[in-house]
């Protein structure tokens, strides 16, 4: 009984004179260990993310009606994806056009949250001092995240819309005379929605990238003589390049696949890629809608295999 | 020393593992009794399926007091109702759908159809249903997957749509409604009596239909038909060269920018109306009535050309049987004895069976909501909010006005496949 108690207290005591020997740990080899630690990620990954993709890949090339899947082989969910892109020459076919629109948003996302992105992590990283107010502020980013999509959405009406709030305020000031328009259901309105959303995305990655840089670096450029300008360039915008793409990462998927944020504040009237899928599964198209999700994939993967070519990511993390 | 402890530690492990297996086998063999007493063999309990138009908490908890029955709401949007029947046929009891999505439903085989002869009440329900006329014999335009085309199966488990009646039933009707646009009165400043002025220039930007293309679309063959391009043979039923017609002027009216947006759900067309987004737009008529209570003039405007109708109603997984098939039918049977139906048509929707619903109202209701004629006192929701004062009148009037006026109804084209290629099309347009 005493032992136990002793047990219990401090485990590490070795009862006895003889045990030193019986209580050398095992030990495990590296590679087991490794294998260890990434393994319950990687059966997430297997199951929750491979295996669903293989289906979709499978389903991609089924048949379908108008009430279940045909597992026949049927080049159908792609042939009629791609219909009228020869014949319609030189128009773009339905997908075309959908595939540009959709990257022409997801640009000009990319390019704003890259901007702005990079200030909000420079002032994080270079102008706050503090470690308490670096944490405090970069939390300030995640604000965006703290309501639910759909309120985020509904919010925006009030402020953009005909009547909302900017619309109002600039007709009193008697800078316009007639409500802008294109406030809200437009383009303008997805990319400032999704700019809202996604900076963050941006933000963390390149203030981790910054974070890391060797202040004497910027000394050592500051003492050579080097402007602010090109320590910028020079200095710290190589060094941050790993963040930068990561967080670039990050936002082009994202915008590529969504279609929430472009419905609600597109109302509805600008395609895009996730919304194609979106229809296909409404109508119960399974099949159809798999093979946009492929197309969307490889698309995708084309864009960040891009991004990875310029920057290694691996070397420089 | 050493050995002893170790002994001891061996021991009190397997003691506690053999405890552990003890209380597993006590417990799954249902040894241990000294928790809470659950009812799980005798608790009536129904997963309901459906869209959140009849799924009120006051109907669920009437139907408790009734009936015993516990229901359990599983709400979706209607696409994602079909989705969930396609693909997990075992997730729910009792299925409470739209008539038009049967041509999907029906061939699956995953929904059960009800026996007429175990419903008390099916020799009352409207004749819009079972003979597609009004009870005072006005005919009812039939395009689209009217209600009376799929009423009945040829057999029990038959895929096969009988033409006439007989005794199994796809769907048992429980609500449906006339669909017109809404408009903004104070706004438009007009009369306005045609759906061609969905697609009038007068109002660049301030239009809307629904993002549901196989209704979406329907309400734009409205528009096509008033504006005198084209007459359609069904318009619930277009050839490929309809579709391509229909598409052209939509897509030429969304190049020239008339749609503000485009909406999917209640509250969005509620807010669109009601912000002065949009002035004119497709909408449900409950959703009028709640841009009107929020103090925004609103109608819910008839139309010379006819409204576009729906219709839902119950049946069941074919997983049901045994108890929870009676309970099933227990819960349609009290569905349509007159409380539920009564709750709908104060929300401005209509019961199946308009006698007993008439019975759980009171006369002035039923003569602002059913007859069309000025509300003797001020009209309340189910919830008690004030909906109308004294002496308001009914938009599109009284029940066989407005039902008599119907032009088609809500449907799964044969070319559904092609019109939702040409719907993405029109969106990246």
């Amino acid at each position: 009984m005493s032992e136990e108690v002793l047990q219990q207290a401090s485990p590490g005591l070795i009862p006895g004179s003889g045990t030193a020997r019986a209580a050398k740990p095992t030990r495990l080899s590296p590679s087991f260990v490794s294998w260890l630690q990434a393994g319950p990620m990687m059966l997430v990954f297997l199951a929750f993310f491979l295996i669903p993709l293989v289906f979709v890949v499978i389903v991609s090339f089924w048949d379908y009606n108008e009430y279940q899947l045909l597992p026949a082989f049927s080049g159908r969910g792609y042939t009629d994806t791609f219909e009228g892109c020869i014949a319609q020459l030189p128009d773009l076919c339905t997908i075309g056009k959908t595939y540009l629109k959709t990257l022409k948003l997801c640009f000009m996302v990319w390019a704003i949250t890259l901007f702005i992105g990079f200030w909000v992590a420079y002032f994080l990283a270079f102008h706050v001092k503090s470690k308490t107010w670096q944490m405090g502020l970069s939390l300030l980013c995640t604000i965006p995240f703290w309501t639910s999509n759909v309120i985020r959405m509904i919010a925006w009406i009030p402020l953009l819309g005909r009547n909302g709030l900017v619309n109002s305020g600039l007709v009193k000031t008697g800078v316009i005379n007639h409500p802008l328009e294109w406030l809200l259901f437009s383009e303008f309105s997805v990319v400032l929605a999704l700019v809202h959303l996604f900076t963050f995305f941006m933000v963390v990655p390149i203030f981790n990238s910054m974070i890391r840089i060797d202040k004497s670096l910027i000394e050592a450029a500051y003492d050579a003589g080097a402007s602010g300008f090109q320590t910028l360039v020079n200095v710290v915008i190589p060094l941050a390049k790993p963040g930068i793409v990561i967080g670039s990462i990050f936002v082009i998927t994202i915008v590529m696949g969504d279609f929430i944020t472009i419905g609600v504040m597109g109302g509805q009237q600008i395609a895009a890629a996730g919304k194609i899928i979106e229809t296909r599964v409404n109508a119960l198209q399974f099949p159809a809608a798999a093979a946009n999700a492929v197309i969307l994939l490889i698309i995708t993967f084309l864009i960040i295999t891009m991004m990875s070519r310029i920057v290694d990511i691996k070397k420089e993390l | 020393m050493t050995e002893t402890t170790r002994t001891k530690g061996v021991s009190r492990r397997t003691l506690l593992k053999g405890t552990a297996g003890l209380a597993g086998l006590a417990a799954g063999s249902g040894a241990i009794t000294g928790f809470p007493y659950v009812k799980s063999a005798d608790a009536k309990v129904l997963r309901y399926l459906g869209t959140a138009v009849n799924e009120g908490d006051d109907i669920s908890k009437q139907c408790l007091k009734d009936t015993g029955i516990k229901i359990e709401y599983i709400t979706a949007t209607t696409d994602d109702v079909t989705k969930r029947v396609m693909t997990q046929p075992n997730s729910f009891d009792v299925l409470d759908t739209e008539y038009f999505s049967l041509k999907k439903l029906v061939p699956s085989g995953n929904i059960l159809a009800l026996d007429a002869k175990k419903i008390k009440e099916f020799d009352n329900i409207t004749p819009v249903f079972t003979k597609g006329e009004t009870p005072g014999g006005k005919k009812i335009g039939g395009q689209g997957t009217a209600p009376w085309k799929v009423l009945y199966l040829e057999g029990k488990d038959s895929k096969k749509f009988a033409t006439s009646a007989t005794e199994f039933v796809t769907l048992i009707p429980t609500v449906y409604n006339a669909d017109t646009l809404g408009i903004r009165p104070d706004l438009i400043k007009r009369p306005i009596s045609t759906w061609a002025e969905l697609l009038n220039p007068e109002f660049k930007g301030k239009a809307s239909i629904l993002n549901i293309p196989s209704i979406g679309i329907m309400d734009a063959a409205m528009v096509v038909e008033a504006s005198g391009k084209y007459k359609y043979a069904d318009k619930g039923n277009m050839t490929k060269e309809e579709i391509d017609l229909t598409m052209k002027v939509m897509t030429e009216a969304k190049k020239a920018g008339q749609f503000r947006a485009f909406w999917k759900d209640f509250n969005e067309s509620v807010n669109l109306m009601a912000s002065g987004e949009t002035v004119i737009q497709s909408m449900w008529s409950p959703a009028v009535t709640k841009v009107r209570s929020m103090g925004i003039p609103c109608t819910f405007q008839p139309l010379k050309e006819g409204y576009r109708s729906w219709a839902s109603g119950f049946c069941v997984s074919k997983g049901v049987s045994g108890p929870k098939l009676e309970w099933a039918y227990e819960f349609v049977n009290w569905f349509l004895s007159g409380y539920a139906g009564a709750y709908l048509n104060r929300q401005g929707y209509y019961s199946a069976v308009l006698s007993t619903a008439k019975a759980h109202m009171e006369p002035y209701e039923w003569a602002y909501w059913m007859e069309g004629k000025a509300a003797e006192k001020d009209i309340k929701a189910p919830d008690g909010s004030l909906l109308e004062k004294a002496g308001a009148v009914r938009d599109g009037g009284s029940y066989e006005d407005r039902m008599g006026g119907v032009a088609c109804w809500n449907a799964v084209m044969d070319e559904n496949d092609y019109m939702v290629r040409k719907w993405n099309e029109f969106i990246a347009a």
